[in-house]
């Protein structure tokens, strides 16, 4: 029962850091808003029985996606966000509504789903590296391959977009 | 499984509810870049709830390959923005209509 109750204090922290990312005029504070959503995230992966993903977490959003924002944030010197022209208004009170009732409709759907969701299982052998190592180099083989030319590909247009004179 | 599966996609969904509007609301590049770091997170979290619910670690090998392809999304698309603001001094979207003519 305690581990459910700090599932569910690891799910407020991150909504409430998630909503004040969105709220926040100043960027740095957005970003260090949403390491703190990446740590509540991993624990919840830890209390979900995915401790390798936890870690990952940690490692690859908090640490190395982060730090990278935390970079380009200090390095433009941006001001505070300048308040939406007056014809944005509608377009942003359209857009609360649409995403209020993606929202709800998801939510209802859920509730009203069939009552088997809350069955639990006995025991979870997945979560340790040696099965996700396994399924990686067996049955994933080709998306993970796939993935390393990925950041290849991205490596290399990182550093063409870093030119001088390009846009 | 400690809470209902329900749960962990409510989370899941109210997470994923706020990147929307993170990206629909703000003006800021790279705000609206956090938000769909935002979003990432909410659908890796839905599929560490599923592979933990069907006991099965194929979620997770999807969420690994989720977290790669964030961090490769991420360089590219602050090189981009880096790139935007040393030719027009602005990140506000509104003000970048290199398109429109």
């Amino acid at each position: 029962m305690s581990l459910s109750l700090l599932f569910y204090i690891a799910a407020f922290i991150a909504v409430g850091s998630a909503i004040f990312v969105v709220l926040n005029k100043n960027a740095v504070y957005s970003a260090i808003l949403l390491v703190v959503c990446f740590f509540s995230l991993a624990m919840i992966y830890l209390l979900l029985e995915a401790y390798f993903l936890a870690v990952l977490e940690i490692f690859i959003y908090a640490g190395a996606i982060m730090v990278l924002f935390l970079f380009v944030v200090m390095l433009l010197n941006l001001g505070r966000e300048k308040a939406a022209p007056h014809f944005m208004k509608f377009q942003q009170a359209t857009s609360l509504m649409l995403v209020l009732l993606f929202f709800f409709g998801i939510f209802l759907i859920m509730i009203n789903g069939s009552g088997e969701l809350h069955q639990p299982l006995s025991k979870f052998s997945a979560g340790n590296v040696y099965a996700l190592g396994e399924a990686l180099f067996t049955k994933f083989l080709l998306p993970f391959e796939v993935a390393s030319l990925l950041l290849l590909v991205a490596l290399i247009g990182t550093v063409y977009l870093g030119k001088r004179k390009i846009l | 499984m400690i809470v209902p599966l329900e749960h962990v996609i409510a989370l899941s969904l109210a997470l994923f509810s706020i990147g929307v509007l993170g990206v629909l609301f703000r003006r800021n590049a790279i705000t609206i870049f956090m938000s769909i770091e935002l979003m990432l997170n909410a659908v890796n979290l839905a599929l560490v709830g599923f592979s933990r619910y069907y006991n099965s670690v194929d979620g997770q090998v999807f969420v690994f390959l989720v977290m790669a392809l964030a961090a490769a999304e991420v360089a590219v698309g602050l090189a981009i923005i880096i790139a935007l603001y040393r030719n027009h001094q602005t990140v506000n979207i509104d003000e970048i209509n290199l398109m429109k003519n």
